[in-house]
């Protein structure tokens, strides 16, 4: 379609610049963890890729919060179930070729997330926030339960010793080869959440987070919508169980358990919800922190730590990413960048004579 | 055939009816006021007809279909588009988002997740927004603009699909006097394009663009037919200089 007077007018104005601030941090971190393995220890290596795995599941977390408006406390249910299960491939079927395992720990997440997402979310009528949270979190309590209970999945002891991941004959052991494989990871899906979120499909999730109820009548099938961003959430937090299970070399009741989801909704809120990065961040200063502060503080460090949550959660409700990031910046624009333009010129060059409601 | 055929329309909530047996018909490309004084129904009876209430009893026909209880969202695809009471603009997003948002809404998920429409609907947002006189404040989250530019916003949301039949609940309300005059101008060209039920207080107002008024009170319909029929009509003279 040829461009009308409306656009040309539109496009010719001048408009004020913004910096933003996410892209920017954005490139900050991308710079300083793509070297970090250079300058790290290698037990600090393996402590900052156990990060960066956590980062993928906090990432899931703010996919189906802060973008869908989705209370999950069921994160680590797909996180547990894709661990629990690429465990089982490598020690009764001697599967540990990454080529197979990341992609069935995905898919197995994909189809928990699925299966729960359809129970809970595609009812007859649209479930309140309250119900999903108490449904994924009661999801996470049966899987702990089970994990504990089923002798096969190794019961109170979980799965210790689980073989190396491997691609082809060389095995992915962890230090800096697990490292970058985790950090490539979380760069593929952060780019893929990304696009998501700036695409139309975004503009989307964003109308449903704030006036759910409205875009139904534009024609939204809002809780479709819902299902799908909660399936893609957990097909991330299962990849994520997956990458875990083989870098701990270890999978235990714990994994799947309410614990484990409450401490990534957590951490998420911690960064700030609704900017992706916010949660990578959250998880990279609260890990950062408790590993300082239990180096320092034996006794009270998790009073501490629980004290700062607290005052970040209850002062800083955006939470850290909040302090640089303008509400503004963090909703975004969808379409053509918006600016301010003066009244366009109406049919004979006459400018707009009504007053401004 | 009527674009709408709401039939024995009763709703209650606990023990307060609020429609009690109430009949609608508008026909293709007919500008329908409802008016009444208030709590005669006249919200209740949009929302059962835009799928926001399921009526306790009675049908609701549209286009042939009998819609009496499908979600908004498939009656919206079907061609019913809604303007609430309250403005329900999007207020963090900018008003050229909250336009796409409407704009975008039936496309396939595919196309939104790769944004592929964002480019063709441009010039439709700025269309409509420049119609409806928002062109200049497209760039500003639609909390930033006034009272009386929201309502705007929505009722060019609500036009933005092309739907059949247009539902405005109380559009000109907190307007002024020039506003709700221009509000009316706004409308008047759709007039060849779809059908509208509009519930409004002003009186004047629902005159100027009605072909046809339906009068509620108290859950029932008082009287119905040509804006010079209801305005002679003594049944609704009574309750208007009585109760409003």
């Amino acid at each position: 379609m040829a461009d009308s007077a409306v656009s040309q007018a539109y496009r010719s104005v001048p408009r004020p610049r913004r910096i933003p601030v996410i892209p920017i941090v954005e490139l900050a971190l991308l710079l300083i963890l793509s070297v970090l393995p250079l300058i790290l220890e290698d037990y600090l290596t393996i402590f900052v890729t156990r990060v960066l795995i956590l980062a993928l599941l906090a990432l899931s977390f703010d996919l189906v919060w802060g973008y869908a408006g989705i209370l999950s406390f069921g994160q680590a249910l797909f996180f547990g179930s894709a661990g629990y299960s690429t465990a089982l491939l490598a020690r009764d079927l001697g599967i540990t070729s990454i080529f197979i395992v990341l992609p069935a720990s995905l898919v197995i997440g994909l189809f928990v997330s699925l299966a729960l997402g359809g129970f809970l979310l595609l009812g007859r009528h649209p479930p309140t926030t309250i119900f999903v949270a108490l449904g994924t979190l009661t999801g996470s309590y049966a899987a702990d339960r089970l994990a504990r209970g089923w002798y096969y999945l190794g019961g109170q002891n979980g799965i210790p010793a689980i073989p190396a991941m491997t691609a082809g004959s060389y095995a992915v052991v962890e230090g800096p080869v697990f490292y970058y494989l985790a950090f490539a990871t979380l760069v593929l899906v952060y780019l893929l959440c990304r696009f998501l979120v700036r695409s139309q499909f975004g503009l989307a999730l964003a109308g449903m987070r704030e006036q759910k109820a409205r875009i139904a009548f534009f024609g939204y099938r809002v809780q479709q919508l819902k299902a799908m961003v909660f399936s893609l959430a957990g097909a991330i937090a299962g990849l994520a169980g997956g990458l875990y299970a083989f870098h701990e070399g270890f999978v235990g009741p714990n994994m799947p358990g309410v614990v484990f989801s409450t401490q990534i909704v957590l951490y998420a809120l911690f960064g700030g919800v609704g900017t992706l990065i916010g949660a990578v961040i959250g998880v990279i200063a609260v890990e950062i922190v408790s590993f300082w502060l239990a180096d320092n503080y034996q006794q009270v460090w998790p009073i501490i730590l629980g004290l700062l949550l607290l005052l970040i959660i209850l002062f800083r409700p955006t939470g850290l990413i909040g302090l640089v990031v303008s509400e503004r910046e963090r909703v975004g624009t969808f379409g053509r960048p918006p600016r301010t333009l003066p009244r366009i010129a109406q049919e004979g060059g006459e400018e707009d004579q009504h007053a401004a409601p | 055939m009527p674009l709408l055929e709401a039939h024995g329309i009763k709703k209650s909530f606990a023990r307060l009816t609020a429609l009690n047996g109430v009949d609608l018909t508008v026909a293709e490309n007919e500008f329908h006021g409802l008016i009444g004084p208030n709590g005669s129904g006249k919200s209740t009876l949009m929302k059962c007809v835009a799928g926001a209430e399921i009526p306790t009893e009675g049908t609701i026909r549209f286009a042939g279909r009998d819609i009496t209880a499908v979600p908004p969202a498939e009656r919206a695809r079907a061609g019913l588009s809604l303007k609430f009471q309250i403005t329900s603009v999007l207020p963090a997003l900018t008003v050229y988002d909250n336009m796409l948002l409407a704009l975008q809404a039936q496309n396939p998920l595919s196309n939104l997740i790769f944004s592929r429409t964002r480019g063709p609907l441009h010039e439709r947002v700025l269309h409509t927004l420049d119609q409806f006189r928002l062109a200049d404040r497209a760039g500003d989250p639609a909390a930033e603009i006034s009272h009386g530019q929201q309502q705007w916003l929505e009722i060019a949301m609500a036009l933005a699909p092309e739907p059949r039949l247009l539902l405005l609940d109380e559009p000109t309300a907190g307007m002024s006097l020039q506003e709700r005059r221009l509000t009316g101008e706004l409308l008047i060209p759709f007039k060849r394009r779809c059908s509208l039920v509009i519930v409004e207080h002003d009186l004047d107002f629902i005159r100027d663009i009605c072909d046809v008024l339906t009068v509620l009170d108290q859950g029932n319909v008082l009287e119905s037919g040509t804006v010079a029929h209801v305005q002679n009509s003594h049944k609704v003279q009574e309750v208007y200089l009585t109760r409003v």
